[in-house]
Parts: C-alpha cells; structure tokens; sequence
C-alpha cells in the first residue's frame, strides 16, 4: 500500500475546508516599551496542526501566551470556538479546552509520573473538598473513572514503565513525554506545544513527531507547536506561520513558507 | 459454553479443552491492560480460541497453511496458537524486532498465507515486503493504533476477526460440535509448530515439532519439577524462542499453569515484582544485570543497610546453599539464616519478584558460578538446564539438591545422551525434531538415520555424571603449538566479571589468543559516575585509560584461571582490545538471542585483528553502523591494543625446571 503525497493545490484545498477554530485579528502586545507583537492575525482551524516559526525573539512564545490567556493582548480580538474573547485566564482557557506543554518542562519533579498526569485532570473533577478529604465514596468513583482516562493516555503515549516513577529522576525526553501526557489528560480541543522536540535526540524526537501525528489523527486534537527543527514543522504541519520581530511575515503550507524569500532572509540573514 | 467430555491429550487444542473441562475457573493467561491485570480462566480462553479459529476459517485458513506470528508475549497471541493448530494449520512464531528483510526471508520461505501481528510496527514491515511476499493473503493485528486509515482489504483487525467467527457461531449451532470434532481428529504425529532458529551462521532454519515431540518432552519436564496447575510465570522471552514456546505454551498446557503477560518489554521487572511467578525462566544476562543493578543501588544505601546488606550476603555464602541443598546444618546456623531470610534475602527475593520461586531455571550460555551462587545462596532454587530448539528444549537439568556451577545436569527422563568422537554431545530423545523445513540436507546432517541428533555442542561427562558443555564443537581450535582453544570458554571466564558485558577471542590457527572486550555500560558507567569520570559517549568510556586498566586486571585474572587448567592453559590471552562499539543485533554482531556470531565480527573488524597479529599498539578503524530505523552511519576511533603476560602453568614450569 503506498500514499501518495499529495499536490499542493490538494493541501491547499483541505486547508481551506477546514472549520476555524481559534482567530486573532490584529493581536498586538507589548511590554513598556518593548512590542513583542505587533498587529498579526492569523487562524488555527479544527484538526490541523498549525507550526508557528521564527528566529529567537520572534514573539512565538508570547504568541502562546496569547492563546492561553497567561498574557493579555493590548490590541486585537480573539474568538476561540466561535466566542469572542473579552479578560482571560489560564485555568479558563483550560475548562475552555486549550492545554499546553513548556519550552522548559515544568512539571511537579517530586511526584510520580501517574500523578503528575493525575493533576491534569484536575480541573475535570467534580467533588468539593469534603468529599475528595472523606476519600471513600463518590470522590473515590471520580478518581477511578479519571485514572481509567489517565491510563489510557499513559497507553497511548507508551509510558507505561515510568508510572511510579518520580519525574524528577527520568531522561530529559521522556519528562517531555510526560508533560505531553499530562496535557492530553485535559483532553483538549486545541494542544499548544512549545518546542516539543528542544533538546531530543533524533530517536526521541522521530517519538514524539509520531505521537504528536498520532495526537491529532486518533484523537483529533488540533495543534499549534513552535519548533526549531525546520524537518520536523515540515513534515508534521499543514500550515505555517512565520514571525520575526514580532511580526508575521508569512503564513501558508510549508511549501510556500519554504520557498518565500521573506522568510529565507529571516533565516539565514540577508547579505549586507 | 458445553466443554465436550473428551477430546484426546495428543494435541494443545485437544489439552486446552480438557483443561476448560478440569481447570474452567481457574486462570490461564493474564495481561497487565492500561494498569490492571487482567484475566482469562481455561474456559474463557477456550472460547476466545474457538472464535478465533472460526473466523481465521472463514478468511480461508486451513489444514497446512502457515500463519505467522509476529509480537510480544500477549494472550491474544498464544491463543493464535492453538486455533490455527485447531485448524490443521501450522503456527510460525517470528521474531518480532527482526528487521523487514528477516522477517520478509521467514515468511517467504515458510510459504505463509496469514500473519497475526501485535501492531502497527509489525504491520509496516509486511507491507512494505509485500512485493517479496505473493502468497501472504492477510494480515490481522491486535493493536488498531495508527493502522485507522490503512488499506483494509487484506488486513483485518483481531477483535473484527473473532467477531466474524461468533457470528458464524450464532448463526449455525452445528458449527460449535464441528470446530470440537475436527480437534479431536487432530494426531499427535502432526506439525504443530515450525520455529526458525536465529543461527549464529548463515540463514535461519525451520525447525519442525510434532505435537509428540512438544508433549511429551514437556510431560516429563513438568514430572521433573512437579509443575501442575497452581504454577505462575511471566512470559517476557521471544515467542519465537523455542525457551518461550514451551514455557509459555506448552508447558502451560500440558501442566495447566498460569502465564501471566507483562505490559511491554519495559515493565517486565516491574510486572514480574506484582506477579512474583513461581517457576521463571530467564538466559544468564537476565541473572547478571538484575545483580548488577542490586549492587549499583546497594553503593548508595545507608551505611547501616550497607553493613547488613553484606553481613548477611556474606553469612548466606557460607550456609544458603548447603540449606537449600538439604544438608545436614546446625539449628543455630538455620536460625541466623532465618534472621537473614527476614531482614535481607526475604526483601531482596521480594524486589527481584523471586518471594515465591520453586524452581528458577537459566540456560542459553554459561552463568557465572559467582552469581549462580549468589542466587542460591539467598534461597532461590536456581539450577541449569541444557537444551536447544532441535530438541524441544530438554536434553539435561540438574536434579533437585545436585546443582554444581559449571555443568549443566543429568539426562532428563527418556533422554539418552552420548559424547562422540569428535567430542560432540549427541543426544536421542522423544523431544527429537522431525527436520528442518525444505531443507533434507542440513536435516541429513544433523539427525543420524538411528535418530541420534547432533547438538554442534563439545562436552564431557563429569565422574558424577553431570554433563558439561565446553564450547561450539565447530568453534574449538588449535593454536599453532597445538595447544586447545575453546573461545567460548574463555570468553564466558571474561564475561563473569560485571564489567564485561561482551568478549569475542581469536586464536584458532594463530600463535597467540586475541580478544575483543565490550565494557557493560551500567556497571561501568556507574563506577565512572563515583570516580567523577566525565564522559559523553560510549566510545569515550571504552577508550578512558582507568577503563582499560580494570578490564587489564580482568583479563589477567583469567589468564591465571586459565593457567590453572592443564587443557586451557595454552590459550592465554595474549592481547586485548576494548571495543569501541557495543556489538548490536541491529548491525548483525550478535543474533537475535543475543549471541555473538563470530565470524561475521571477525569479518566486520579484520583490521583489528590483523594489528592483532601485526603487533600493532593501536588503530584506527571506521565501523558503519545500523540506527534502529534502518539508516546507516559510521563510527570511528583509534583503539589501544594491550600486551598481556601470562602465567605458566604449574605444569609447565615443572618440566621447564626438570629441563633446566
């Protein structure tokens, strides 16, 4: 059985039927003095995996700040899910079904692996604190159908050796792992993944690439990752956009993005 | 489900509904699924096996097709087993990390029609042989992970298949009494399994057992050892391994045991902990690294555990094994062996998942006589077996109380074994193979037509009647003066030491003997990480100067071994190098079972031997390798090589001082 790649008036098409699910128009953000972004819009539809790119100190980051609510845009209207966004907050954007992992992990490095997943949930559950204190009873029945969710996920992403293990202790890649797993337990709607692949080696980083693919086509999460590794985005994602200075200079499907001229300079300099 | 009354003991399908009928609650295979063990009782097994072979049926599988079988140890696998054979057909287990090509060459020459593999990886490599492979039909998979958007006119998922086969059930009563007739017509003359040897030399071979061959030599395994029902054991080994058939399938048949599936090759440690089997098997690294890692974590202990810790391990060496031997031993020494027991051998065995062990058996290469007797000494009833696929496992094993290091037992029941000539052990058993399959030659090589079948193994028979096997008949040499040299041997004396976790020696036909030396990268690494040696590679850690002069002092402790007996003392070492990569499978260094096929090394690493024998004091070679998706790269590095003194014998310097 072979796939045919497919043209790119086919990609081009797919993307366009796409459902929109996140928007920013005209977003602009800045610290003092110190413009992070400045006017960029652009749209992440349902089921693609959207590769936002740049030199460092493009504002990509910050881009995923944005999204999550940790920094609130100066300018520009969001809508997420058809909703226009007005004040925003982490753990908001969380109920609202949008999950993150860390350019540096940052996960609880004292506590096991399940656990750590565990706490992805927590915004799920429902019991107030008497009863999670009381622990048998209807708290108990919570955390054996959230456990249930967990273990799948600790299944689908292969971890299943590192369970009780605390994360503090495990190679660099697989902490990353774990915070993908711990993301996924929030079973988001859209996944925000800040260069997955930094600091992997090229074993771990063909991992991930599979189940970042695996992420979005079984569960049908949509993606929006930063990363470096220009092999990676264009092999993984469907469309790209490009920042640089806290500008966009280019958004379409990784053919495109490549071979702009705009975005080659970024690269590689422009020769003076 | 009705459990027909009688069905015959002659064939696994035959022995799986009696044991539905005497066993039906009780526990037959178990899996560790997203966290919880699962189980599946005789009788539920029975009727997962028949839905199966229902819908196998109904996609056209019957009597004499092949169906391969490509996975880890999971139940669902075992169970195709016994539906194909149920079938008339003939199950080939394949090694599951083999690359494409292996597996293309397996299934190819075995003429297989199915496949049932565990998943999408395995599922890839078919397809992309599919060209190689005209005559496989189907493939059926159990995983449905990532294979959503696959072509599914010839794949079918397991759960699909069976479906297929219940419906089949539901729709025709008759079907049911059908599926148990035709099984019961099954002989036990019958093929019921063709394994494919990894073959340290040339292609695989498709070894054929009989259902005789299998139950029998497992019926008298079982009596060997009092097996029955109430027994537990992990299945972690290949199900392609002979070890792993018998073990996990027919053995567990025959005696009505338990297998327990752990969640992935990972977790093995963790599962057998939960599980604690009560009979294991595992080859001699399983034994050596699970020691290794007790020793690494026992450096950093409290000084008080420390103390205990080797106290205890001390005081176990000198009365656990005369204790588990059933000798005579003072009630005072049983009560601080008791004492022990609770404060260090009891959580140890606990750790490694040994608390419950009746009968742990090693095999596949020599073990260590230090960590044999570590293992017996804090009570774990660890004896050797000898045994080869050609013989349904089984030839030797060490009775109950007479376990010595370095041999590998007495003839099991029905088994007669001779020594040839040639210095060959030859054996006759029930457990003997039909022949390889489509291959009358090298059957006419290794089967005499009396039935006598040759192991390729040197051996002798000690005075107490114990076999000890000595090397790889073909692999014994000469050194230009004649002396013997047994590479095997000497390599096995190198790989006691934790250090070592490989040795390749040279020697045959050459004045002096060489050796390669692979450093085990736990042991050594943990050493460098207290000795505040930095390092970032492999290839770094080899070539380190405080590395070589440990390994030196290795290979001198072997050469003094060496010296001390009269038949190996000629085949010191006389230079070593430490090898600049690990030996891999992947690049075709050692086999699948992890074993070193030493020609192809010798080929691979000519120059090395060449400055071997050219006197050479170091270098450099590029080696290409093989990354795990198949890419190549290369590797290079200057090698030190090292001259090493050798001990005379007290022998030799006997006559040499008559002479002077």
């Amino acid at each position: 059985m072979t796939v045919m790649d497919p043209t790119l008036e086919e990609v081009k098409k797919r993307a366009e039927e796409r459902e929109v699910l996140l928007d920013l128009e005209n977003v602009s953000l800045s610290f003092g003095g110190v413009k992070a972004i400045t006017n960029i819009s652009f749209n992440i539809k349902k089921g693609e995996i959207r590769a936002i790119i740049g030199p460092n100190g493009a504002g990509k980051t910050s881009m995923l700040n944005v999204i999550n609510g940790f920094y609130q845009p100066q300018e520009g209207v969001i809508t997420f899910n058809g909703e226009k966004r007005k004040s925003m907050k982490p753990h908001l954007a969380v109920s609202q079904g949008i999950a993150r992992t860390f350019q540096n992990v940052a996960l609880f490095k004292g506590m096991s692996t399940l656990d750590n997943i565990m706490a992805g949930r927590a915004t799920r559950m429902k019991r107030n604190m008497f009863w999670q204190m009381l622990y048998w009873g209807p708290a108990q029945q919570e955390e054996i159908e959230h456990r249930k969710k967990v273990e799948e996920i600790i299944d689908f992403l292969e971890i299943q050796h590192i369970r009780r293990t605390p994360v503090g202790t495990l190679p660099y890649g697989l902490q990353k792992r774990v915070e993908l797993a711990r993301a996924l337990a929030m079973e988001p709607e859209l996944l925000l993944l800040d260069e997955p692949m930094a600091g992997m080696n090229l074993e771990e980083k063909e991992d991930m690439s599979r189940f970042i693919l695996d992420v979005n086509d079984q569960l049908g999460t949509t993606i929006a990752l930063i990363e470096h590794d220009m092999g990676v985005v264009m092999d993984l994602s469907d469309r790209v956009v490009v920042l640089d200075y806290g500008r966009k200079i280019a958004d379409g499907v990784p053919e495109e993005v490549q071979s702009n001229p705009e975005v080659i300079d970024a690269y590689l300099g422009v020769s003076h | 489900m009705q459990v027909p009354p009688s069905a015959g003991m002659d064939t696994f399908p035959q022995l799986l509904i009696r044991n539905a009928r005497e066993w039906g609650d009780r526990p037959a295979y178990r899996e560790k699924d997203l966290g919880i063990w699962q189980s599946w009782t005789w009788r539920e097994v029975l009727g997962e096996v028949r839905k199966l072979s229902l819908g196998l049926k109904s996609l056209g599988c019957k009597e004499g097709d092949k169906v391969a079988v490509i996975g880890a140890n999971r139940p669902h696998l075992y169970w195709v087993f016994a539906a194909v054979q149920a079938l008339g057909g003939i199950p080939i287990p394949v090694y599951s990390d083999s690359v494409a090509e292996e597996i293309a060459y397996v299934l190819g020459h075995a003429e297989v029609r199915f496949a049932v593999v565990e998943d999408q990886e395995q599922v890839d490599k078919l397809l992309e042989m599919s060209e190689k492979l005209p005559l496989l039909e189907h493939i059926i998979y159990e995983d449905p992970k990532g294979l959503r958007d696959y072509d599914h006119t010839s794949l079918h998922r397991y759960l699909s298949v069976q479906e297929a086969g219940q419906t089949l059930l539901d729709n025709d009563e008759k079907l049911a009494d059908d599926w148990f007739d035709a099984v019961s017509v099954g002989k036990s003359e019958d093929i019921a399994v063709i394994l494919y040897t990894s073959g340290t030399t040339g292609r695989p071979k498709g070894v054929m057992l009989t259902f005789n061959n299998l139950v029998v030599a497992v019926q008298n395994a079982n009596k060997f050892d009092n097996l029955d029902e109430n027994a537990d054991t992990v299945a972690y080994l290949p199900m392609a391994w002979v070890g792993d058939h018998v073990f996990s399938y027919a053995q567990c048949l025959t005696a009505g045991y338990c297998v327990n599936c752990p969640e992935g090759p990972e977790t093995v440690s963790i599962d057998r902990k939960e599980i604690a089997p009560t009979y294991m098997f595992a080859p001699p690294r399983v034994f050596e690294g699970m020691l290794t890692h007790i020793t690494v974590r026992m450096e950093d202990a409290g000084k008080m555990k420390k103390k205990l810790f080797d106290y205890f391990l001390n005081y176990a060496n000198q009365v656990g094994e005369r204790i588990l031997n059933g000798e005579k031993v003072s009630l005072f020494e049983r009560i601080k062996y008791a004492v022990g027991e609770f404060c260090v051998y009891g959580p140890l065995k606990n750790e490694m998942g040994f608390s419950r062990v009746r009968v742990a058996y090693t095999a596949g290469e020599a073990i260590g006589p230090e960590i044999f007797k570590f293992y017996r000494s804090i009570g774990l009833n660890l004896k050797q077996l000898y045994g080869q696929t050609e013989s349904s496992v089984f030839i030797t094993s060490q009775p109950d109380g007479q376990i010595y290091a370095d041999t590998v037992g007495v003839p099991m029941p029905d088994v007669e074994v001779k020594i040839a000539e040639s210095g060959e052990v030859m054996y006759r058993s029930p457990g003997a193979f039909l022949g390889y399959y489509k291959n009358d030659e090298a059957t006419k090589d290794t089967k005499t037509e009396d039935g006598w079948v040759h192991t390729g193994d040197a051996g002798m028979f000690l005075e107490n009647g114990h076999l000890k096997i000595i090397d790889r008949a073909k692999d014994v040499g000469k050194l230009t003066d004649g002396s013997m040299f047994a590479p095997k041997y000497i390599e096995n004396k190198l790989k006691f030491f934790p250090n070592i976790k490989e040795a390749v020696t040279f020697g045959n036909e050459r004045d002096y003997v060489c050796a390669f030396v692979n450093i085990d990268l736990v042991a050594v690494g943990n050493w460098a990480e207290r000795n505040n040696i930095a390092y970032a590679s492999y290839q770094e850690l080899a070539a380190h100067p405080d590395v070589y002069k440990t390994i030196q002092s290795h290979v001198d402790q072997v050469n003094k071994d060496l010296s001390e007996e009269p038949m190996m003392a000629g085949a010191q070492i006389k230079r070593f190098l430490v090898l600049h990569k690990e030996l891999d499978p992947d690049d075709g260094e050692l086999t699948r079972t992890q074993k070193v096929r030493r020609n192809f090394v010798a080929d691979r690493y000519a120059p090395l031997i060449e400055a071997f024998y050219a006197g050479e004091t170091s270098k450099h070679v590029v080696t290409e390798v093989t990354f795990e998706d198949g890419r190549q790269g290369t590797i290079e590095a200057t090698v030190e090589i090292r001259d090493m003194d050798t001990h005379s014998t007290k022998a030799m310097s006997a006559t040499r001082e008559a002479a002077e």
